[in-house]
């Protein structure tokens, strides 16, 4: 410790002085703090937890000193996560401490400006999904997924079973979603794709009337921009199933309008934008179609007015939630994630539409151009689906793919291992010198 | 009280603080949408710059392209139409809404905070640790032998020992255990999550004392009882004195008892649930330990079991493997033998768990148990000095009062004009017109004496001037009804309207 630091005993977020105690325990008629305590006996712990305090600066060197432990690597990774440059913008204004510090708008008055980003964040997925309704957020995509085929359990006419997801789900999110419907009587099963994206004919033959959902995504979890949504669409509906579909609002800003290919629900992670890879941490996007409005999972802003005729914003249609309707709630949710949002919000105002646009773009150019110098290499083939391809692909490698990996990663790059002999590969958020870095050291890697 | 008094203007009265919150008035609206600010449609295509094929893309796009200065300007305005913790108390019953210490975001906000989910585990030891380290301070905490940091909220943490619940009666050949009990006055989140996991809810009327009825307790429990989920001090504030015997009596029928999280700020160093004879719990770092709300999140809920739970718990977690290069220690991930899977894509609001852990190695034993003597101190001096009746007792880091003749929720929007915010409102149900009230340790007495006052001058108002509150926020008593009547979600809708 040195002069610099403070020390205090007890918490240091917590005033009072010796005198004020005194006073406080006067008026409240009691000698002691511990006789406010009623705790009995046998179960008051008068043990110590063993934990150190420390000052703010030794905290900062701790937390440091642990996180240095971690690598730092040039992260070539995606699959749902990407490290896209997040102007400053975002964290300055999203720091503000009204944002950050203060509770769910229960008293909407006195927040306005916080359920004004929230609107403007649930108009931003309106247009970009082309769906009526989005929420305020889910946790992430996994859990997103489990609250779209719970909704599809609710609004189906008649009861169904089956909950058909592309056998390239990722283990989480298939895992989460086996979660949400456990207390359910559905089941998950998966679909096959073929070279990358949905095998339409082999869904339509294992789809019929005990199918509750259909779930895609696009772009798939392998980088591949799936090309017949429409036909899935069409055999979902004719099952009378939801069609849910799995994105981000980069992918969005340029790929197909779900809302034009019939799908009936949006999920996905929305923290694309707005956060940096925080080792999964994410912003579950959940939007449908009006018609579903009743039955929507999570926090809604809607318009009304106040006293003076104003424009104003409040959560509204609360008696879908778990604090008015309880067990009978569309969901179990109540804190979200809506500063993750308010993030995404201000990071997707900050591009605009042209920059929206230009980023997903480019996700698609500068994918296709490192793919075709890695296909140059020898001993490597990328491509290996012959399919259009956003933000990432998967490369065949000769050599066994975890080792390639490995060796990457000795020389400060990290890249997925998706198969004995595949490696998949992103550029978003790594700028062109690190990839020209890149394909110079996998060069040698593979030589 | 006559409904012709003159409301007291607090701007006036010397013993509050003026406050006007910052209002933007433009023309029928306060701060414009981004939408009115700008509309630009890009087309995709068009240009033949695509470089994909047309029935691939979508047409175009329409959303606001706006400056930097503008949108600096725009989310300026917005922040200061907000109420946080740095404008003032929050009194929130239930919520924990104490001070979040800076220094926590800046260490969230370090570079080697940043990696991505599919690292593999030999370039994340850093982040390894900590997530192990937390496990351990937790462990500590609640008396518990093992826990999970994957769950990102309280309600997720609850949904998780729901899940850990019926992988455990299913293992023993108890599949059939198709009920969990519930106390009356618990939070919502409890109902619904006991339902999501498909059990049915079996509501548990409170005794006289505003405790757990023993007698009901014993006419609810069987042999398909799967759980009891419990608050404990109760959403009251009140400690349920005979927590070992409802223990015994749940544990008696094979049940597991369920500790939820949310009022663990009251006994830090005090009592641990484990202690207590609780199986599962979850804790609320965004309460407990400090991290920020967020206007609504993200939190985190981590969950610690018992022993004999510990195979259950979520995939994957964080373990020890002993010493590496220059002696550290190292860990790895590991699924756990029945493992009930994943209950969020990865492991869940790291970030968060980063601050959490910073807060608690910050206070360490010492400043845990006086940020709990102190909440438990700061709620009943508060107590003691304010009108409203509070009719149950002995409370600790909250209590409930009643506002009696008037009507809850215009109590709270009048106390937004002393520039206060007010505490949670007409919850729990068990209290007529509930008030309850949560200050935390983070205030001092001059502003639980502010607080009160505020609390003691709207007692004493009409209800007129109640119904005409409030008059100092950003915007006056809004209609919510009409807003659920004639939803409209987005700018979009707005748009149709003046078209």
């Amino acid at each position: 410790m040195n002069e610099s630091d403070t020390h205090t005993t007890g918490s240091p977020y917590a005033p009072h002085t010796d005198d004020g105690r005194t006073v406080m325990l006067e008026a409240i008629g009691v000698d002691s703090v511990d006789e406010l305590f009623d705790i009995p006996e046998d179960v008051r712990f008068t043990d110590e937890f063993g934990i150190d305090a420390r000052s703010e600066r030794e905290t900062r060197r701790l937390v440091r000193s642990v996180l240095d432990r971690n690598t730092d690597l040039t992260e070539l990774l995606g699959r749902g996560h990407y490290g896209y440059y997040i102007p400053s913008l975002v964290d300055h204004l999203a720091d503000r401490s009204e944002f950050l510090t203060s509770y769910t708008q229960y008293q909407p008055e006195v927040s306005q400006g916080f359920l004004q980003a929230l609107f403007e964040y649930q108009s931003l997925l309106v247009e970009l999904t082309g769906l009526e309704i989005a929420n305020c957020s889910m946790y992430d995509a996994a859990t997103a997924l489990g609250e779209a085929a719970t909704l599809a359990e609710r609004v189906r006419s008649t009861s169904g079973h089956r909950v058909l997801v592309p056998d390239l789900l990722r283990d989480g999110r298939r895992s989460t979603l086996e979660n949400y419907v456990a207390g359910t009587d559905l089941t998950v099963e998966s679909y096959p794709t073929d070279d990358g994206t949905v095998d339409v004919g082999a869904l339509e033959s294992t789809v019929d009337d005990d199918v509750v959902m259909v779930y895609a995504e696009n772009p798939t979890v392998r980088g591949t921009i799936e090309e017949q949504l429409e036909s899935i669409g069409d055999i979902a509906d004719g099952a009378d199933a939801l069609f849910v579909l799995g994105s981000d609002p980069v992918a969005l800003s340029l790929l197909q309008r779900p809302a034009d290919v019939g799908v009936d629900v949006v999920i996905g992670d929305a923290s694309v934008l707005g956060l940096p890879t925080s080792y999964g941490m994410g912003l579950g996007l959940f939007a449908c179609r009006e018609e579903y409005l009743r039955q929507v999972p999570g926090r809604l802003v809607g318009v009304s007015e106040d006293e003076t005729d104003r424009r104003v914003f409040t959560l509204t249609l609360q008696t879908r939630e778990q604090h008015i309707r309880r067990e009978r709630a569309t969901s179990n949710i109540c804190t979200n994630q809506a500063w993750v949002a308010l993030r995404t919000a201000m990071h997707a105002a900050s591009l605009g539409p042209n920059g929206m646009v230009d980023l997903a773009k480019r996700g698609v150019t500068r994918a296709e151009e490192l793919a075709a110098r890695l296909d140059g290499l020898d001993g490597v083939q990328a491509p290996v689906h012959d399919r259009h391809h956003i933000r990432e692909f998967v490369a065949h490698v000769d050599q066994p793919a975890p080792a390639i990996a490995e060796d990457l990663e000795k020389r400060g790059f990290a890249v997925h291992v998706v198969g004995e002999h595949e490696i998949q590969v992103c550029v978003a958020g790594v700028p062109d010198d690190d990839l020209d870095d890149f394909v110079a050291t996998i060069t040698e890697v593979v030589r | 009280m006559s409904d012709d008094q003159t409301p007291t203007d607090p701007t006036t009265d010397a013993s509050q603080v003026r406050y006007d919150q910052a209002r933007y008035v433009n023309d029928g609206q306060y701060e414009p949408l981004l939408s009115e600010k700008d509309q630009t449609s890009v087309d995709i295509g068009d240009d033949g710059d695509s470089p994909l094929p047309d029935d691939l893309t979508r047409d175009s796009i329409k959303l606001p392209e706006l400056s930097e200065p503008e949108l600096a300007r725009h989310y300026t305005r917005l922040s200061q139409m907000i109420y946080g913790i740095d404008s003032g108390p929050y009194p929130l019953g239930s919520c924990t809404m104490k001070y979040n210490p800076k220094f926590t975001e800046d260490v969230a906000a370090l570079p080697s905070a940043a990696i991505h989910p599919d690292r593999s585990e030999e370039s994340i030891q850093g982040t390894l640790e900590l997530l192990y380290r937390l496990q351990d301070y937790l462990g500590r905490i609640g008396g518990m032998d093992a826990v999970t940091l994957q769950p990102p909220a309280g309600a997720a943490g609850e949904f998780v020992g729901i899940r850990v619940a019926a992988a455990y009666h299913e293992h023993n050949g108890e599949g059939h255990r198709n009920e969990v009990i519930i106390p009356e006055s618990a939070h919502g989140t409890n109902f619904a999550t006991a339902a999501l996991g498909g059990y049915d809810v079996v509501s548990l009327p409170s005794d006289e004392d505003g405790r757990v009825d023993l007698g009901a307790l014993e006419a609810a429990l069987s042999e398909n009882t799967a759980a009891l989920m419990l608050t404990n001090p109760n959403t009251l504030g009140l400690f349920e004195r005979d927590i070992e015997e409802i223990a015994d009596m749940v544990h008696d029928v094979g049940g597991l008892l369920y500790y939820d999280g949310a009022n663990l700020n009251a006994l830090l160093g005090r009592a641990r649930p484990g202690d207590m004879g609780f199986d599962v719990m979850h804790y609320n770092v965004h309460k407990t330990f400090a991290t920020p709300h967020g206007g609504g999140g993200p939190g985190a809920g981590p969950v610690g079991v018992v022993a004999e739970l510990e195979s259950f718990l979520p995939a994957p977690r964080v373990r020890e493997v002993g010493g590496g290069a220059n002696g550290a220690e190292t860990y790895e991930l590991f699924d756990p033998e029945h493992t009930i899977g994943n209950v969020h894509g990865f492991q869940g609001n790291w970030l968060v768990l980063v601050k959490a852990f910073a807060y608690i190695a910050r206070l360490g034993d010492e400043g845990l148990a006086d940020a709990s003597a102190k909440a438990v101190l700061n709620a009943n001096y508060l107590a003691s000095q304010i009108e409203y009746e509070i009719p149950y007792g002995p409370f600790h880091h909250e209590f409930v009062a009643s506002a009696g003749d008037q009507d809850a929720a215009d109590v709270a929007k009048r106390m937004l004009d002393y520039g206060v915010h007010p505490p949670t409102t007409k919850w729990p149900e068990i209290v007529p017109e509930a008030l309850m009230t949560e200050p935390t340790e983070v205030e001092s007495k001059d502003t639980l004496d502010r607080l009160a006052a505020a609390f003691n001058a709207v007692a004493k108002e009409s209800n007129k001037v109640l119904e005409d509150a409030p008059e100092r926020t950003t915007a006056r008593r809004i209609d919510q009804t009409s807003a659920a009547r004639n939803p409209r979600l987005s700018w979009h809708e707005l748009a149709e309207e003046d078209t």
